[in-house]
């Protein structure tokens, strides 16, 4: 069943909202309009200026924002996610673990002009690989989950898509 | 926020560095802010090369293109971004499967009918025997056992509700019957003016989703060639043309000054009389109205997009599909 390869992008929805993986997975995309969204794409470009070692594809299955030294990092323009944000992270460090590579995690939150520093232990790396199954048990379920209120769907690229119903 | 831009003069259309001019005739350059624009609509004769195509493309920008007379040429779409296989699957199996159709067409014409008497209630006193005679009509929809049973009952409420136009205009544009192809008198070129204008919206937005223009339920598929959009102009074309009709004759804002005729047969806007519907419909599409389950304020132009998302939605058998019912 495992024959697609999932990254960190979909641990991090898993986290975030599992009807939200489900659509990103489907192919039902919302995020080009997204302020947001955009925001954190002009964020990524211009970090890093100086790493080389920037958007690394490892083995063809999932790409690293950038690596420095001991380090893998990545940016986000706020904390307000941070237990997704730690779920993608995780997964990087995982997959590398598997690779035989290990490696801290850096992530930085510039609105807050904070880091924070993850490291991959005994019972973080038993929930990652619980919610990695939990990852494709999602994406091979015949229909979208359905919607969850979170506090943070209004700022959510899907909100239009997920709350556009008509009440008589 | 993305607006359309419409350019009437003949020119030309061209990339110099980064940024898009239209020069015309005269040799006059005017630069487009390309960050803004979503739909370019060229009414006049315009030159362009590939360079310029590429360049726009970059940003998602279409083209649509109108003859002479304003009648619809064709378009061009930038490559697609938005496509998901299971989603043209099960647009395609909701069209193979009988019921499936019937239930989709059912509720396209739900919603024409909604806004068609939602137009006559506001003339009531002059076309109430025409509003019980399209309810009455109307409630053979739901029994209707095929899409050609479907399209015969809304062609005769579609016929009483033209009917209905000779009370509600104030000046004398006179409908007999609904000519599209081609109009023959200035109520019919206004009709089908605006349904033009319906379509490309439409098809804007549907190029935003990931949605197949192509697979249609209440038009068959290929008929024309992006089918969807009629589906969905059905619920909207009374909403939002209908109205702007009504509102730029009995404002005399349009008059019979704003027509030209073709070989004394053919009936279509001057250049004046389609920037008034032009700036009418821009107008309306900018309006917005607080949405009931978004809790937000929607554009006319942004309603046109949830009924795609409604779509998906219902394909996908995530939700079922409803109208948009006017409520306001």
């Amino acid at each position: 069943m495992h024959d697609q390869s999932i990254g960190g992008i979909d641990l991090q929805y898993y986290e975030l909202c599992k009807r939200k993986l489900w659509l990103y997975r489907k192919g039902i995309n919302m995020e080009e309009e997204s302020d947001y969204v955009l925001q954190g794409k002009v964020l990524h470009e211009r970090s890093y200026p100086r790493l080389l070692d920037k958007e690394r594809l490892i083995d063809d299955a999932f790409a690293i924002d950038a690596i420095d030294g001991e380090y893998v990092r990545e940016v986000k323009l706020s904390s307000k996610m941070s237990n997704a944000d730690k779920m993608q992270m995780l997964f990087y460090l995982y997959q590398l673990s598997l690779r035989g590579i290990y490696k801290k995690g850096l992530i930085s939150y510039t609105k807050e002009r904070r880091t924070e520093e993850i490291e991959l232990t005994e019972s973080n790396q038993k929930q990652i690989i619980s919610a990695i199954g939990g990852v494709y048990e999602i994406i091979n379920l015949p229909t979208a989950p359905p919607v969850k209120k979170f506090p943070y769907c209004k700022s959510c690229a899907y909100y239009e898509f997920c709350y556009s119903r008509e009440d008589d | 926020m993305l607006r359309d831009h419409y350019i009437f003069s003949n020119g030309r259309l061209k990339r110099k560095d980064n940024t898009v001019y239209f020069e015309n005739e005269q040799g006059q350059k005017k630069a487009l802010p390309i960050e803004a624009i979503q739909t370019l609509h060229l009414f006049g004769e315009i030159d362009l090369n590939s360079k310029f195509l590429t360049y726009i493309s970059q940003y998602g920008i279409s083209l649509q293109f109108y003859n002479y007379y304003g009648f619809y040429a064709g378009a061009y779409h930038p490559k697609e971004k938005k496509e998901s296989g299971l989603v043209i699957v099960k647009q395609s199996a909701h069209y193979l499967d009988r019921d499936k159709r019937q239930f989709l067409a059912y509720q396209f014409l739900q919603g024409a009918v909604h806004h068609m008497l939602r137009n006559l209630r506001r003339h009531k006193e002059s076309v109430q025997t025409h509003i019980d005679e399209i309810e009455l009509i109307a409630q053979k929809l739901q029994f209707a056992k095929d899409i050609q049973s479907l399209m015969g009952i809304e062609g005769q409420i579609r016929h009483i509700y033209y009917q209905s136009f000779n009370h509600i205009l104030k000046q004398d544009f006179l409908m007999e019957k609904r000519e599209k192809q081609p109009p023959r008198d200035p109520l019919n070129a206004l009709i089908s003016f605006g349904n033009t204008l319906m379509y490309t919206a439409i098809l804007g937005e549907i190029y935003k989703t990931p949605l197949n223009p192509t697979i249609s339920y209440l038009h068959e598929p290929s008929v024309r060639r992006f089918s969807l959009c009629l589906d969905i102009a059905e619920i909207f074309k009374p909403l939002i043309v209908d109205s702007i009709i009504f509102a730029l004759i009995n404002k005399k804002s349009i008059t019979k000054k704003h027509f030209e005729y073709l070989e004394k047969e053919i009936c279509y806007l001057n250049e004046e009389g389609k920037k008034r519907f032009i700036t009418a419909w821009e107008e309306k599409l900018g309006t917005s109205v607080k949405h009931r389950t978004l809790n937000r304020n929607t554009t006319y132009r942004y309603l046109l997009r949830l009924e795609c998302y409604k779509l998906v939605k219902h394909v996908i058998d995530d939700q079922v599909y409803k109208p948009l019912k006017a409520w306001w």
